[in-house]
């Protein structure tokens, strides 16, 4: 077996096995943890328990007026290279043939060209965001290796599909072995790191919300 | 990193006296018996974007990281994923995460404490919906046992548990209570075996804001409301919160859950006290194991419903250019946002808002008992500057709320900076306009 062969073969395998149970692990684990009654008479109804926490799932995803002098030039920079990696993720025509044979349809793509151009936008937002984690003191506290990891297994993805896409290292082949081995890469570490946090945040912002609707407060 | 009140380390009464294993282990036991679905779910969502330092009046003020909310809860997210997360065996075979020390324990003490009013603003700004707040309050309880609560809210705790009082008075608070009610020409009901509506009040307001505690006694006469205080049930203030102590601010709640029932009120009416709130409407019923057999509400919840039903007539209060400070446990953390304007419109008022209002208003600095700490007094000050800055820019003439220890800090920033603006009291503003007679039978 090649190395192409075995990087979308048994690697692959082995890496959405344990993408799956991990992330079914780190959800469950915590899911199964005890849920407490709240005995405190609520101020609203379970009709604005629901709808305040599905509207605070939109409406955290952009900073309060109150906010946005402070952190709207940030939460840019955050939103713009996830933008980037989604379109490069679900748009690039090769991706959604190999989405499509496991979900078993497919959509329409957007020209390789364009691909390619977002790519390299997003991979330099990617270096800007690295630039202001460890320049930014808040941030640089914060960071641990899982932040550093997390950014660098994802950032080689983007780097090792850019090269397969324009041929630019080797042998398109070896290319593409290589990109398909840090997909697998980042399917095994996924789990175990902040990557997690693309199933946690719809979640836990109707919590939050959902809760403050319970009191009658803002969300 | 700057360190504004220049006492980093715990300050801590002796009786709180420990060895550094035995703080490691309450701080441990304290914070797992707080682990739940939930709050593991908010520690697992972090991703370390440190946004929620920038709704932080504490980091706002000195720009110092150590004040970034979800910082303040650091070691206990260390211990929550070395101990009990679904990675913890992983964590802990390969050394991931250390075990937290006592010396880091005592350290957090100023994060926890002395430079976090439990305002909750952060958890509107997190964009994974963290309600860091919530998880601030979690680890103050494990700091409670693992005994590194302030000394001061300890005492004043461990004082209110078996006295009912925080502090020693020179006349029970009964006693100041009755002579407050001759002082100002007020019936003051006291412990009436009936009533409708049990009253509390705050100690701040027996100590430093009497006319405020006839202010509301005469506000209930006036509607001809069956309302009573308890000798044994006074004091709407509760420093187990303050402190972290779970087991004693059930205690402190008790105390007013059982007099409430022994008088059969159907209303609890907490006072002006923001805090109160918090523990009496959203925390009582989980400590009491069950659902309170009475309401709790605010006393400007109360009078907006009274406003409302036709029973309380208010006349204009002539205030001139008027704002208001929202108190975070009655607006952000509790829902208080319409009643208190609904009673300022009824006066006539025209209200000229904080640029952060409501909801987003920055705390006055001295909640979560901060103002009873007293080595957090610079750093209180030094964050106060943008409120009052705020408060300034309004052009105000009559500042109000609707808090008393909110007024409290707001009287001592005013001493402090030789402030020119004295917060005044809502309650007290309504007492002064009522208009017509109470119609309640």
């Amino acid at each position: 077996m090649d190395l192409l062969g075995f990087a979308r073969g048994p690697a692959l395998k082995v890496a959405l096995a344990i993408f799956c149970l991990g992330v079914v692990w780190r959800i469950v684990g915590f899911a199964l943890l005890r849920l407490r009654r709240d005995h405190n008479a609520p101020r609203r109804g379970v009709l604005a328990f629901l709808t305040g926490g599905l509207v605070t799932v939109g409406s955290r995803s952009w900073p309060h007026p109150e906010f946005i002098a402070r952190t709207g030039a940030g939460e840019a920079l955050g939103y713009s290279y996830h933008i980037g990696l989604f379109i490069v993720v679900l748009l690039f025509t090769p991706h959604i043939i190999f989405l499509g044979s496991l979900f078993g349809f497919t959509w329409p793509g957007l020209p390789s060209s364009l691909i390619t151009v977002v790519s390299v936008l997003t991979l330099t937002l990617f270096l800007a965001v690295l630039f202001r984690r460890v320049t930014n003191p808040v941030m640089r506290m914060l960071s641990n290796f899982d932040d550093y990891f997390s950014w660098f297994i994802t950032a080689l993805v983007l780097l090792t599909g850019l090269a397969a896409t324009t041929h630019i290292g080797g042998p398109y082949e070896k290319l593409l072995a290589v990109h398909i081995l840090s997909v697998d890469a980042l399917l095994i570490w996924f789990p175990f790191g902040k990557l997690m946090h693309a199933f946690y945040i719809f979640p836990s912002r109707a919590i939050n919300g959902a809760l403050l609707a319970r009191k009658g407060a803002v969300s | 990193m700057s360190d504004a009140t220049g006492a980093l380390g715990a300050d801590i009464a002796p009786e709180q006296a420990k060895t550094p294993q035995a703080r490691v282990a309450g701080a441990m036991r304290g914070f797992a018996q707080e682990i739940g679905a939930l709050s593991a779910f908010r520690l697992e969502s972090c991703i370390h974007c440190g946004i929620c330092a920038d709704a932080c009046h504490f980091y706002i003020a000195t720009e110092d990281p150590q004040y970034t909310p979800i910082w303040k809860v650091e070691p206990f997210k260390q211990a929550y994923k070395r101990e009990a997360s679904p990675l913890a065996p992983l964590y802990r075979l390969l050394g991931l995460k250390r075990e937290v020390t006592a010396d880091e324990l005592m350290k957090w003490q100023h994060l926890l404490f002395d430079s976090c009013n439990m305002c909750g603003r952060c958890s509107l700004i997190c964009p994974m919906g963290i309600d860091v707040a919530a998880l601030i309050e979690q680890a103050r309880h494990a700091m409670f046992e693992a005994g590194l609560a302030p000394k001061e809210l300890y005492q004043k705790a461990a004082h209110q548990r078996s006295t009912g009082q925080p502090e020693a008075s020179a006349e029970p608070y009964r006693d100041q209570l009755l002579a407050i009610g001759q002082r100002f020409g007020v019936e003051i009901p006291l412990d009436k075996s009936d009533a409708e509506v049990m009253l509390c009040v705050p100690r701040t307001d027996i100590e430093h804001y009497p006319s405020a505690v006839a202010a509301l006694a005469r506000v209930m006469q006036h509607l001809g409301v069956s309302c009573t205080f308890r000798s044994d049930g006074l004091v709407a203030e509760n420093y187990g919160y303050y402190a972290g102590g779970k087991s004693w601010q059930r205690e402190i709640s008790l105390r007013l859950i059982e007099q409430a029932i022994a008088c059969s009120a159907n209303i609890l009416l907490v006072p002006e006290c923001g805090h109160a709130y918090t523990a009496l409407r959203w925390e009582a019923a989980d400590l009491y194991g069950k659902p309170l057999p009475f309401k709790v509400r605010h006393v400007t919840e109360f009078l907006a419903d009274e406003l409302e039903a036709g029973r309380l007539k208010l006349a204009p209060a002539g205030t001139g250019k008027t704002t208001f400070h929202d108190p975070c446990q009655l607006v952000r953390k509790g829902g208080v946002n319409d009643a208190p304007r609904a009673l300022m419109k009824a006066m006539g008022i025209e209200l000229n808002e904080l640029k952060n209002h409501g909801g987003f208003s920055f705390c006055c600095g001295g909640g979560g008992g901060v103002l009873d700490i007293e080595r957090a007094a610079p750093l209180r000050y030094r964050t106060m500057e943008n409120k009052l800055r705020e408060i300034d820019d309004t052009g105000a003439q009559t500042f109000l709320t609707s808090c008393s220890d909110c007024r409290r800090t707001f009287d001592d920033a005013q001493a402090h900076f030789s402030w020119n603006k004295a917060p005044h009291s809502l309650l007290e503003l309504v007492a002064k306009n009522l208009s017509g007679v109470g119609n309640r039978t």
